[in-house]
């Protein structure tokens, strides 16, 4: 099989990665509940990952970092821990569900949300946010990466625009953590949400957010904590204050283990990997007759995705003879982004979506592009 | 048959996260001890507990302030 949906999970994980899962597994017992040496080494080994992750994004201390199962965990923490009815937040159309839904969820209690359109190439901008801005926003709520187009958005500037006047800046990293560099400090990040098992390359199941000091977020969960077991409210230190229940030990010694793989091989190498395969395979579909490519493409430096459609044909159509027919596996239909699919006029067709892997090879490529020219004769 | 009692020091904290940087920094910087249980006497917030001799804390004290660490009380006791 071509695996080339690695927008929606890295199937191919770095050896020590398994390795790490498989040693947990075999060794440790549940952190923070109890002195015997299995507690403890999982304990020491989930706070050597909260280490490992809080310097991955440069954050200031180790507690700051929340394990959760996964982005759709942490943003709804964010999203429903911060908001109270009759403040307003600014988001995107480029946003997915994990973002939307909790936040129609919110806007029934009372949340005003303004909900910013792209432009042409699908992409918004940090001068939107500002132009939005009411006296009563208490957020913007923003995807680094689209996981449709691939677009990035410049969250530098949109925090600054945030931070500047007392706004909360909350950032969907799904698509881009692992891959592109997130300084939360420099980009004004007060809460950012992040999956581990795409361009983190670690364990599904495993995941987090940061939270800048000064920053409350009120707990989705309450319940097991290890800690102040007589008092009736869950402890609201953090990390235990969003972390209810046993965490994922397991999972979190392979998210480990791949943090040290992405430090060892270098992002910026692994990124640029990533983008030249998607350039080569951009330039050999773009052109192809019948072929329509989304997104921007102005730049190259953008997540590894090219999503397109063939003709009128149906992108799960498309994606079945891709499979069936080339064994090339790619994601097609909505993608969980509803609004970005209206934005680009896809909402009927869907479309069909490659995302590419540093461990993909130009021959790979080839065989996409190969197949797409195929499909569209 | 329990062991013999000696003056300690009892580092308490409020989240296992603060214990685990606890133990990761006195390894660091070689201060001596290690987490137990928290003894009954003591209400704290995370059940783990960093002991050291009284002796050795009195050495060690310097160093562990300047440690910046979350420490939710000190308490001496026989242990």
């Amino acid at each position: 099989m071509i695996y080339f949906d690695n927008a929606a999970t890295t199937m191919h994980k770095p050896e020590p990665v398994i390795h790490a899962v498989v040693q947990a597994m075999n060794s440790l017992g549940n952190a923070g509940r109890g002195a015997h040496e299995a507690s403890l080494d999982a304990s020491r080994n989930i706070y050597g990952v909260r280490e490992r992750i809080v310097d991955f994004f440069h954050g200031e201390d180790p507690s700051r970092i929340a394990f959760t199962l996964n982005s759709t965990e942490s943003l709804n923490m964010a999203i429903k821990g911060i908001l109270e009815p009759g403040d307003h937040v600014v988001t995107t159309v480029l946003e997915h569900n994990s973002v939307l839904r909790p936040l129609y969820e919110m806007e029934e209690k009372g949340v005003e949300v303004t909900i910013l359109s792209c432009d042409e190439y699908g992409m918004v901008y940090p001068e939107d946010f500002a132009a939005a801005v009411r006296p009563n926003t208490k957020a913007f709520i923003c995807t680094h990466g689209s996981n449709l187009t691939g677009n990035v958005i410049d969250i530098r500037q949109i925090g600054k625009t945030a931070r500047d006047r007392g706004i909360r800046f909350v950032v969907d990293a799904s698509q881009t953590a692992g891959v592109f560099d997130i300084d939360v400090q420099k980009m004004n990040i007060d809460i950012l949400c992040f999956t581990g098992h795409k361009g983190l390359l670690g364990p599904q199941g495993t995941g987090g957010m940061y939270v800048r000091k000064g920053v409350n977020v009120r707990p989705l969960k309450s319940g097991g904590s290890g800690v102040k077991t007589f008092e009736k409210k869950h402890p609201a230190q953090m990390p235990t204050a969003l972390e209810a229940g046993t965490l994922n030990g397991h999972g979190l010694a392979g998210l480990g283990a791949a943090v040290d793989y992405l430090n060892q091989k270098g992002i910026t190498s692994i990124r640029k990997k990533e983008q030249a395969l998607m350039e080569k395979f951009y330039l050999g579909v773009r052109d192809i007759p019948g072929v329509k490519v989304y997104g921007d493409f102005r730049t190259m430096n953008r997540c590894a995705i090219v999503t397109l459609n063939i003709r009128d044909y149906d992108s799960g159509e498309v994606g079945d003879a891709l499979y069936v027919d080339y064994g090339i596996a790619v994601r097609t239909g909505a993608h969980c982004a509803p609004l970005m699919h209206q934005s680009l006029g896809t909402a009927e067709q869907g479309a069909v979506r490659f995302s590419f892997s540093h461990f993909n090879t130009e021959e790979e490529i080839q065989r996409g592009i190969d197949a797409v020219r195929e499909l569209a004769e | 048959m329990i062991r013999k009692k000696i003056p300690c020091a009892v580092l308490t904290f409020s989240t296992t996260t603060a214990a685990m940087s606890m133990e990761k920094k006195c390894g660091d910087y070689k201060i001596p001890g290690r987490l137990i249980p928290v003894p009954r006497e003591i209400t704290a917030g995370c059940g783990l507990a960093w002991k050291m001799t009284a002796e050795d804390y009195e050495a060690y004290k310097q160093k562990i302030e300047r440690l910046n660490l979350t420490v939710e009380q000190i308490v001496f006791m026989e242990l």
